[in-house]
């Protein structure tokens, strides 16, 4: 049992991680939380429910994480005053996702620091709640003019930039506020929620199948994290394990995602210190990497593989040759190149004491995933959570303590060696076999079901409610960005504004996956 | 210096020959014009906007912009400002957020100037369609030329794309 307390009565999810759920009154969450930090312990989710028209509440979902697994609280609350303790006084990464649980639903963090809106600017009224059941789109539209209250910094030199929500070059949408004086950045403060396109009221008219392209397409860079981490929340409920084969197949393409996505940004990270022959190279190992993709499963990012109950690709003798050897070559390139980034004594300038998040730091306010590991916080769901076929991997985690630029190009680079070696080994054991996945037309009613996959950037978790008649109520898909944007508050401070676009790449955060 | 001289020889030229113009993938005719092309000529400035996509399109509209497709080899660079563009390459179901921003980018993109649409959802709202937080398709925005569907399109498809919007009506 992960938490014990005496107002909370667990149950075992039949779940490929080890996950518990329990129901518990809002006046014990607090302390539960911080018992479950006082052992160490992380907040992974939180998200919140609309069950009236099932005969219930309101309800909050916290999802919190220790060395036993995962644990999903469910908090009741009342329909007229949905309010609950704030939690971000224990775990600070809360905040915006408390300020996103208003603006969706309306239930509301007691005595919270920050009450501003978040994934909310202009596009609703404040007094319309997109997830309840009974909102009225068409009423709620209104064309508010943006004033979000940034926090202003003043005194003597002090001046503000302004910059998005359109970057400078080909990236997601988001606007950066800096305070600085003369070249160095006091403050940097974010403002989010540009891309939001309400991905998970989509999920409420949408069945299982559907669902599972929208899952996919949450943060298109992490297509095969998301379409695993729905799968294995929709298997839960239905109680069913898809075959070895696919499996495997499954890690088989989880590990093809994370090599792609790290040969892309250390090719940009290359590019941004104006080394282009690094951008040059590496997006060349990465374009044969999905030229194989579209090749062996007819897709260059592997988007709609993995389905609920298993996976819709196979792979034969020559498919294998061929990934086997991309493995060799891949191997074989990155270590020169490798030894050019090492070498490079203007990259290394720029990437070293650059962006630095100290471990320290990375604690207490939850830093997790990539950047976590390049900040000393060894997590990695597939070693402390190996959920097969990952179990019989032994994943060597690739950890650093420095948390600068430097030591998230030294995580990727060791995850990525760390990711071919997987490969090979998955391929010893990947049958070739046609078989079609484990049909799952519906779902059993009033399930609760959690996926969690370690994506390239992170922990991804999607977490899937049935009602009573086995549809989808409710998804709430989870980025990791959630929990690291805040730290790219905290990265810049006392650098120069020129070295923001590094630091940001190095931490390369979802927009669409945090706006939803 | 030795060793990235020594790389670079090793790999070679990796540029492949471009797709060729389709005009099956045009929208608007009227709104070409022998002007345009005589003023943009072979070199074309394209400032991107991702108006609500899932970063899946940006994933491939980078990657036209490497070894293979090389679009800076045609003449054809991305640029930081809309003020200096020829051509916006819009993403995304317009997000209500984004509605505004990306109206204001292109009033700020000099005339005459080109839009392509690219992806799925550009073309038609896609996965995410019209909601309450989305305007659905590019051309519910603002004006689109070209379109290029594909969730995401390839690289080869969007290249296609731009060069069908630049290039002269046969």
């Amino acid at each position: 049992m992960p938490i014990k307390h005496p107002n909370l009565k667990l149950t075992r999810l039949t779940d490929a991680v080890p996950a518990w759920t329990g129901d518990i009154a809002p006046e014990y969450l607090y302390e539960i939380c911080q018992q479950v930090r006082d052992g160490g312990g992380r907040l992974v989710a939180l998200w919140g429910s609309d069950d009236r028209h099932q005969g219930g509440g309101f309800v909050l979902h916290v999802t919190l994480m220790n060395e036993s697994g995962l644990v999903c609280l469910n908090v009741p609350l009342p329909v007229e005053h949905p309010e609950y303790p704030d939690i971000s006084r224990i775990f600070p990464a809360a905040s915006r996702m408390q300020r996103a649980a208003y603006d969706m639903l309306g239930i509301y963090a007691q005595e919270g620091h920050d009450h501003r809106k978040w994934l909310r600017h202009g596009a609703w009224h404040s007094g319309s709640f997109p997830l309840r059941k009974d909102f009225d789109a068409a009423a709620s539209l209104t064309h508010e003019p943006e004033d979000y209250p940034f926090v202003h910094v003043e005194g003597q030199g002090v001046h503000e930039i302004p910059v998005g929500p359109v970057h400078a070059g080909i990236i997601e949408p988001g606007h950066f506020r800096f305070s600085i004086i003369g070249e160095r950045v006091l403050r940097l403060e974010q403002h989010l929620g540009y891309v939001h396109k309400g991905i998970e009221k989509r999920f409420e008219s949408m069945n299982l199948q559907q669902g599972a392209k929208l899952a996919g397409r949450v943060s298109g860079d992490s297509t095969v994290a998301y379409a695993w981490a729905y799968a294995m929340a929709a298997e839960s409920i239905a109680g069913v394990t898809p075959s070895s084969r696919a499996l495997w197949m499954r890690a088989l393409l989880l590990e093809r995602e994370r090599v792609a996505n790290h040969l892309g940004d250390l090719g940009y990270l290359g590019n941004d210190v104006a080394l282009s022959f690094g951008f040059a190279q590496f997006w060349i190992l990465k374009e044969q990497v999905l030229r194989n993709n579209a090749a062996l499963f007819g897709h260059r990012y592997l988007m709609d593989k993995i389905v609920p109950g298993g996976v819709t690709v196979n792979l034969d003798v020559e498919g294998k040759n061929i990934i086997e050897r991309e493995c060799d070559m891949l191997e074989q390139q990155v270590r020169i190149l490798r030894g050019v980034y090492d070498e490079h004594a203007g990259l290394q300038d720029r990437f070293i004491g650059t962006g630095v998040v100290t471990p320290k730091l990375a604690a207490q306010l939850g830093l997790c995933g990539l950047a976590g590991r390049a900040s000393a916080q060894a997590w990695d769901a597939r070693v402390q959570f190996a959920c097969a076929p990952y179990d019989k991997l032994d994943v060597q985690m690739a950890t650093y303590r420095n948390g600068d630029v430097a030591a998230r190009a030294i995580v990727r680079f060791g995850e990525l060696f760390e990711s071919l070696r997987l490969q090979r080994d998955i391929l010893v054991n990947l049958v070739h076999e046609d078989e079609a996945p484990i049909p799952l037309e519906k779902l059993p009613p009033n399930g609760l079901g959690i996926g969690l996959v370690e994506g390239w950037r992170g922990e991804v978790l999607v977490a899937i409610h049935t009602d009573a008649q086995g549809d989808l109520t409710r998804v709430h898909p989870h980025d990791p960005s959630w929990q690291n944007w805040p730290l790219l508050e905290h990265a810049v401070v006392n650098d120069i504004v020129p070295d923001f676009p590094l630091i940001n790449k190095s931490f390369n955060l979802s927009y669409s996956g945090q706006d939803l | 210096m030795y060793q990235i001289l020594k790389q670079i020889y090793k790999t070679g030229i990796k540029t492949e020959t471009p797709p060729q113009a389709d005009e099956a993938m045009r929208v608007d005719a009227q709104r070409l014009q022998q002007e345009i092309l005589d003023v943009f000529g072979g070199a074309l400035s394209i400032r991107q906007v991702d108006a609500g996509s899932c970063n899946g399109c940006e994933l491939e509209i980078h990657a036209v912009n490497n070894a293979y497709y090389n679009i800076e080899g045609l003449g054809i660079k991305f640029v930081a400002s809309p003020r200096h563009a020829d051509l916006l390459l819009v993403t995304g179901p317009v997000s209500r957020h984004m509605e505004v921003a990306l109206k204001r980018t292109y009033d700020a993109t000099p005339e005459p100037k080109l839009v392509v649409a690219v992806g799925d959802c550009a073309c038609n709202g896609g996965i995410f369609g019209e909601s309450y937080a989305t305007c659905g398709k590019v051309a519910n925005v603002i004006p689109v030329d070209v379109v290029v569907s594909g969730c995401p399109p390839t690289p080869t498809a969007i290249l296609q794309g731009i060069l069908t919007a630049i290039s002269a009506r046969k």
